[in-house]
């Protein structure tokens, strides 16, 4: 528009309306979608006064629906003819960010951010229902400056937040509002050389999460060459949306029971954990090839927290947690490029996620403790654009815990099975490539998917327990023309 | 602590931070001899070492060296004299032979000055 403002207004939209069974379960295999998205953006820039600003709207409105294949939204809602689902949402948001660098100190900034979000979503599954009406706002001000000089630098600033929520659950109403006022302040020292160090510390008042103090550490330390030694901790604290962060359960007929304790949010007491975390990259040549090597490991350990017990069949539990529940991760992963064009990648993930539940610590359910990944890549595109791409990848996923169910009866666990991926792709010009590829090579699928899947009214149906791909492989091919 | 308190404590510490640009600031690029990233640690870390350098940083490839400093408390030859000291020639002063001759082997950038 000028040197100084810039506009852009984004218009998409997209609709599915074919029904399609290949798997002749009575369901529909994709959900039915209708999508319009709009976005619009503003940017002012002044450079020689220190100035940008963006300000940008969001509207969009999607509906989704899925179910028995006969469904017909219209007409059998609220019935038991047929099962169906349908999901509405739509959501505005609003943001403004504006900073200023100060002449000269460019170390020196002030930063203003303000965001508006307004979120309505109208679902039925079945015969339940669940609708959410959230509104929040969100405003901060920072400010970023050193400590004599720029291997000392500091941020501090404050923030508000405020949200409204309106939930109805099977025709249960929940109501509530939290309010946040907070400040901060975070202190980073750079040695230049083998150092860096991140301390911050923010306290909040919070009118559901009461007045506390949250601390935050990071180091990072290069004890040689081609190496990375991270280390940090931190304490979370959190109101636990126990009906929004567990939508799945609606795809079932359990009954919902919440263990009220008198606390603030759905009669909870909210979530509370410190987390840790030891992370180590070192870079190797062998052969004379390059390579790459990173160790993880993070823990997070909960004070309290909102369990969700899916334990007992045909209920869902909701309480806070009595005894110990943690989550631990570990990651191996190595890159190599052993010849010329052809690169590989392997890693391996172990979470160990356990909670006390009612009856005992488990690992929680649907969570594999064992994966593992491999890539190999093969590209001699060369850069005329003019050549081959070529990659196969591999998933392992181990063994899920199941809650007991009639399908799959007490204390069992899933199968485990890995899955193939591959592309192979002819590169003619920077504007024109032909590609072909397949997913699930090998078939992989599980049978049951959908617990007493013919009678979807009755108290056992679940489409909750699913641990495997539904559909099994899938095979596509393409062309890219490039127009620019 | 409330908003208001919030509010109070930061308009108190902003006299402060407004108050640290009353300063005879200024910014200078000038040329140091040097070849890696250890001489960019060394060179950084000795401008760091003066009082009054607010930041300090060489650039590899152009050996350029752009530093803003306030000028009450350190003056431009002090800052030219201990980046020698350390080793690396500047246009307003060189490093003594022996200390250059100590730099690590990858440190030895070519001398173009002849040393009286």
């Amino acid at each position: 528009m000028s040197d100084k403002w810039s506009t852009g207004l984004y218009v998409h939209g997209n609709q599915r309306t074919l029904s399609t069974d290949r798997n002749k379960d009575g369901f529909l295999d994709l959900p039915l979608t209708r999508q319009v998205n709009l976005f619009n953006r503003w940017q002012y820039t002044n450079a020689t006064k220190g100035w940008v600003s963006f300000a940008s709207f969001r509207f969009l409105d999607d509906q989704k629906q899925t179910g028995s294949i006969d469904f017909d939204q219209k007409t059998d809602r609220g019935l038991t003819k047929e099962w169906g689902s349908q999901i509405d949402t739509k959501r505005f948001d609003a943001s403004l960010k504006i900073g200023y660098v100060f002449p000269l100190l460019t170390y020196q900034s002030f930063g203003f951010q303000a965001a508006f979000n307004s979120h309505d979503q109208n679902a039925y599954y079945g015969l339940r229902q669940y609708d959410i009406k959230h509104d929040s706002f969100f405003g901060n001000l920072l400010f970023n400056s050193i400590l004599g000089n720029t291997k000392n630098k500091f941020k501090t600033g404050i923030n508000i937040a405020w949200d409204r929520y309106e939930e109805v659950v099977d025709g249960g109403l929940y109501q509530r509002t939290d309010q946040v006022v907070g400040a901060f302040f975070e202190y980073t020292y750079d040695s230049l050389e083998k150092w860096n160090l991140v301390a911050g510390i923010r306290i909040d008042r919070h009118n559901n999460l009461g007045t506390f103090l949250t601390p935050r550490f990071h180091a990072r330390y290069t004890p040689w060459e081609r190496s990375a030694l991270r280390f940090s901790f931190g304490q979370g604290r959190k109101a636990a949306n126990i009906f929004a962060e567990n939508q799945t359960f609606f795809a079932t007929n359990r009954t919902i029971q919440v263990q009220s304790n008198e606390g603030s949010i759905y009669g909870l007491r909210p979530e509370k954990a410190w987390n840790y975390g030891l992370s180590f990259r070192q870079g190797y040549t062998l052969f004379n090839k390059q390579g790459d090597l990173t160790l993880d490991y993070y823990r997070t350990q909960f004070q309290d927290q909102v369990v969700v017990d899916w334990e007992t069949a045909r209920y869902i539990r909701f309480y806070n947690l009595e005894g110990k529940s943690y989550a631990n991760s570990f990651q191996l992963e190595v890159d190599y490029a052993p010849f010329k064009y052809t690169s590989f990648r392997f890693a391996y993930k172990n979470y160990q996620v356990k909670t006390d539940y009612l009856d005992g610590l488990k690992q929680k359910p649907l969570q594999p403790e064992h994966r593992f990944f491999a890539n190999g890549e093969y590209n001699n595109v060369t850069p005329e654009g003019n050549g081959w791409r070529a990659d196969l990848t591999y998933h392992f996923v181990g063994e899920q815990r199941l809650p007991s169910n009639p399908r799959d009866g007490v204390n069992s666990n899933s199968n485990a099975y890995g899955l193939w991926n591959a592309q192979i792709t002819r590169v003619f010009s920077p504007r024109f490539e032909v590609y072909l590829g397949s997913e699930n090579l090998t078939n992989e699928k599980q049978l049951n998917p959908v617990i007493n899947v013919d009678q979807p009214f009755g108290r056992d149906f679940d489409a909750s327990l699913v641990y495997a791909p539904v559909f099994g492989s899938m095979v596509y091919a393409g062309l890219r023309f490039n127009l620019n | 602590m409330n908003m208001k308190k919030i509010i109070v404590l930061l308009f108190a510490i902003a006299p402060f931070l407004l108050m640290a640009q009353k300063k005879d600031l200024q910014k200078t690029i000038f040329e140091v001899d040097g070849v890696c990233g250890m001489c960019k640690a060394r060179i950084e870390k000795t401008a760091f070492g003066l009082k009054g350098v607010k930041t300090a940083t060489w650039d590899i490839p152009s050996h350029q060296f752009q530093v803003l400093y306030d000028a009450n408390k350190v003056s431009i030859e002090d800052i030219h004299a201990s980046i020698a000291n350390a080793g690396h020639d500047t246009p307003l002063a060189t490093a003594p032979d022996e200390v250059y001759e100590n730099l690590p082997l990858c440190c030895l950038y070519e001398r173009k000055k002849k040393v009286e």
